[in-house]
């Protein structure tokens, strides 16, 4: 392969016809829409996904190593057998894995903006934020993947969910919104944070209090006053009672509105220091 | 000068930005043309870099002002987005994507359709030789066919103002010979192109003006030939016989000369300017100097009389060597 590289690299004489024929300048499009610049940005994510496959790893072989892990580890315990249990834990354990790697988006933009190629999207005439809601379509793409894979192995498992096809669907796309909207929350700390590992440390700081002290793993009424006051105010709680309350079959709208609130805080606040700090940088 | 407002690419004045106690760059001006190719020359941490951000829309200037095409770069920084593109001093390609996927992204960026994105990036692959490697993903290209990648990205929409960030540090020679002939092509089409490099010749042999960068401000600027005039007519460059006899080499030369002597490397070799209105005035002082050297028993091997470098002017204006790092290893 070296060998074609070096050859191409010294054969080439720039010819002023051939060069000058795509200098001439051509009318020169409309500048592409807001939808149309995220959406190619989404392209780019998903070509990276392409070239790259093996980060589609923390997407599958996670999330299907937790709900075997907790189903089996908790489920005798718990709730009797573990098919009890997950008929318990399932909508949880994918709202977990899900909010888990919602911080890769961290760590890409971060790894990213490094490079040099940043630099000419940021000079640019388009839509500022359109470079991070493309990421955040590739990653939309990876967390409705982790949820597949989720609900496939809950299923062989004995996952009967009472809501069926539609209960089920509904409870995905809820969660693929909120963790979109979640991920400008990494976003930010991608371009704030001056490394990837401290990206990874900070993501796994505030993810594991927020996954761990909710309504996960077990019934909040158990634990202590304190904890249940927080467990009752995390947002990852609300979130797994809706996702519950959909593929249960009786969705229950006043924690589904919560949800929808807290995602659109979390874009109007996170989104807005995102591009504060993507302008500055 | 005439036509001020429309004939300029670039007005800088006064531009400041400052990274923590680091005043990166410290009241830069820059006047450029239309329509030429402009060389900002300065050593690695000059500031260089941090100038073509401030006028690329990059980085926010913390005093000074720009404008480009009399576009504030601040205030209306789509409008320069719309003008100009720039080829940064790291590859601004995606190294995991081919070089196809590369220009229609970018293509698609700028608004092209993507049949059209399509055509244009094989019409910019094969005016820049990359047709065979447009489906092998960037990070398996050679240096060289990346930075023409780069530049076929840059011309995407043909832009008024090219930035072009040290277009050749680590490049091999036929490379960058490429890289030359490419910038001249896309000068004659009528793009403005600001570069910036520590290679002295490069901005000799490219740019219609030179500013001389150092500690963040422009030292020196004018045509090639102004500069080097600025510093003498001249300089002679002389191999001894015998290393032993250079201490005294050095004392002859700078008496007669009445200049500073600088020893080279090699420890035969001296270089000196040879002050002088013109260059006749120069070589007849040199040739008196030569005689002196011989009347001393100093025993010459070989000798030479040349315009001074961009090196020697840069020598004369900072009094600190311009490449005192170690950049190519660093780019390589």
């Amino acid at each position: 392969m070296s060998a074609t590289t070096t050859e191409s690299g010294t054969a080439f004489v720039p010819a002023a016809d051939t060069l000058g024929a795509v200098l001439a300048p051509g009318a020169r499009p409309p500048r592409p829409s807001a939808l149309s610049a995220s959406l190619t940005f989404g392209w780019r994510a998903m070509l990276k996904i392409k070239h790259v496959p093996e980060q589609l790893f923390d997407v599958t072989a996670f999330p299907i190593m937790m709900t075997l892990m907790f189903t089996y580890l908790f489920g005798g315990a718990l709730a009797g057998s573990p098919t009890e249990y997950l008929q318990y834990l399932l909508p949880g354990i994918m709202v977990t894995s899900v909010v888990m790697i919602t911080m890769y988006t961290g760590v890409e933009v971060n790894k990213d903006i490094e490079k040099g190629v940043f630099d000419r999207f940021r000079t640019l005439p388009i839509w500022r934020p359109s470079t991070m809601v493309g990421y955040l379509l590739g990653d939309a793409f990876r967390y409705t993947m982790a949820s597949t894979v989720i609900l496939v192995v809950g299923l062989v498992l004995g996952f009967r969910p009472q809501g069926g096809v539609a209960g089920v669907l509904a409870a995905i796309a809820l969660l693929v919104a909120f963790s979109f909207a979640f991920s400008w929350i990494w976003t930010m700390f991608g371009l704030l944070l001056r490394s990837e590992k401290s990206v990874m440390g900070i993501s796994m700081l505030v993810l594991f209090p927020l996954t761990f002290l909710s309504n996960v793993y077990v019934d909040p009424q158990t634990m202590p006053g304190w904890l249940q006051a927080f467990v009752g105010v995390n947002p990852i709680s609300h979130l797994v009672s809706a996702v519950r309350s959909l593929m249960a079959g009786s969705p229950d709208t006043g924690e589904i509105f919560w949800v929808l609130v807290s995602g659109a805080a979390s874009i109007v606040v996170f989104g807005a220091l995102t591009m504060r700090l993507y302008n500055r940088k | 000068m005439r036509d001020r407002t429309t004939d300029l690419a670039i007005e800088a004045s006064g531009l400041v930005k400052i990274f923590g106690e680091n005043r990166a760059v410290d009241g830069l001006d820059l006047t450029v043309r239309a329509g030429t190719v402009y060389g900002v020359l300065g050593p690695n941490g000059a500031g260089k870099t941090t100038a073509v951000k401030m006028l690329a829309t990059l980085l926010r200037p913390d005093g000074g002002e720009a404008r480009v095409f009399g576009h504030d770069v601040l205030r209306e920084a789509d409008a320069v987005r719309g003008r100009v593109s720039l080829t940064g001093q790291y590859a601004s390609v995606d190294e995991e994507m081919t070089g196809m996927e590369n220009l229609v992204l970018l293509g698609r960026l700028l608004g092209h359709k993507k049949p059209a994105a399509k055509d244009r990036a094989m019409a910019l692959l094969d005016a820049f030789g990359l047709t065979e490697a447009a489906g092998r993903q960037v990070k398996t290209y050679s240096g060289g066919m990346r930075r023409r990648l780069d530049i076929a990205a840059s011309i995407l929409n043909t832009p008024d103002l090219l930035f072009l960030d040290e277009p050749t540090t680590g490049l091999d020679p036929r490379s960058r010979n490429q890289v030359w002939d490419i910038i001249r092509i896309v000068v004659a089409h009528g793009t403005t192109v600001l570069l910036t490099t520590q290679y002295l010749e490069e901005a000799d042999r490219l740019a219609g003006r030179i500013a001389v960068v150092d500690h963040g401000r422009v030292i020196a600027e004018g045509t090639p030939g102004e500069l080097k005039s600025s510093v003498g007519s001249g300089s002679v460059h002389v191999r001894l016989r015998d290393a032993a006899q250079r201490p005294e080499a050095e004392r002859v030369l700078a008496r007669e000369l009445n200049t500073q002597v600088h020893l080279e490397a090699d420890p035969v070799a001296l270089t000196t300017r040879v002050p002088g209105e013109d260059a006749d005035a120069g070589a007849e002082r040199a040739a008196r100097a030569l005689a002196a050297l011989a009347a001393s028993g100093i025993v010459v091997d070989d000798f030479s009389l040349g315009q001074p470098s961009l090196d020697e002017v840069f020598l004369a204006l900072t009094n600190h060597p311009a490449t005192d790092q170690n950049t190519q290893e660093e780019a390589a």
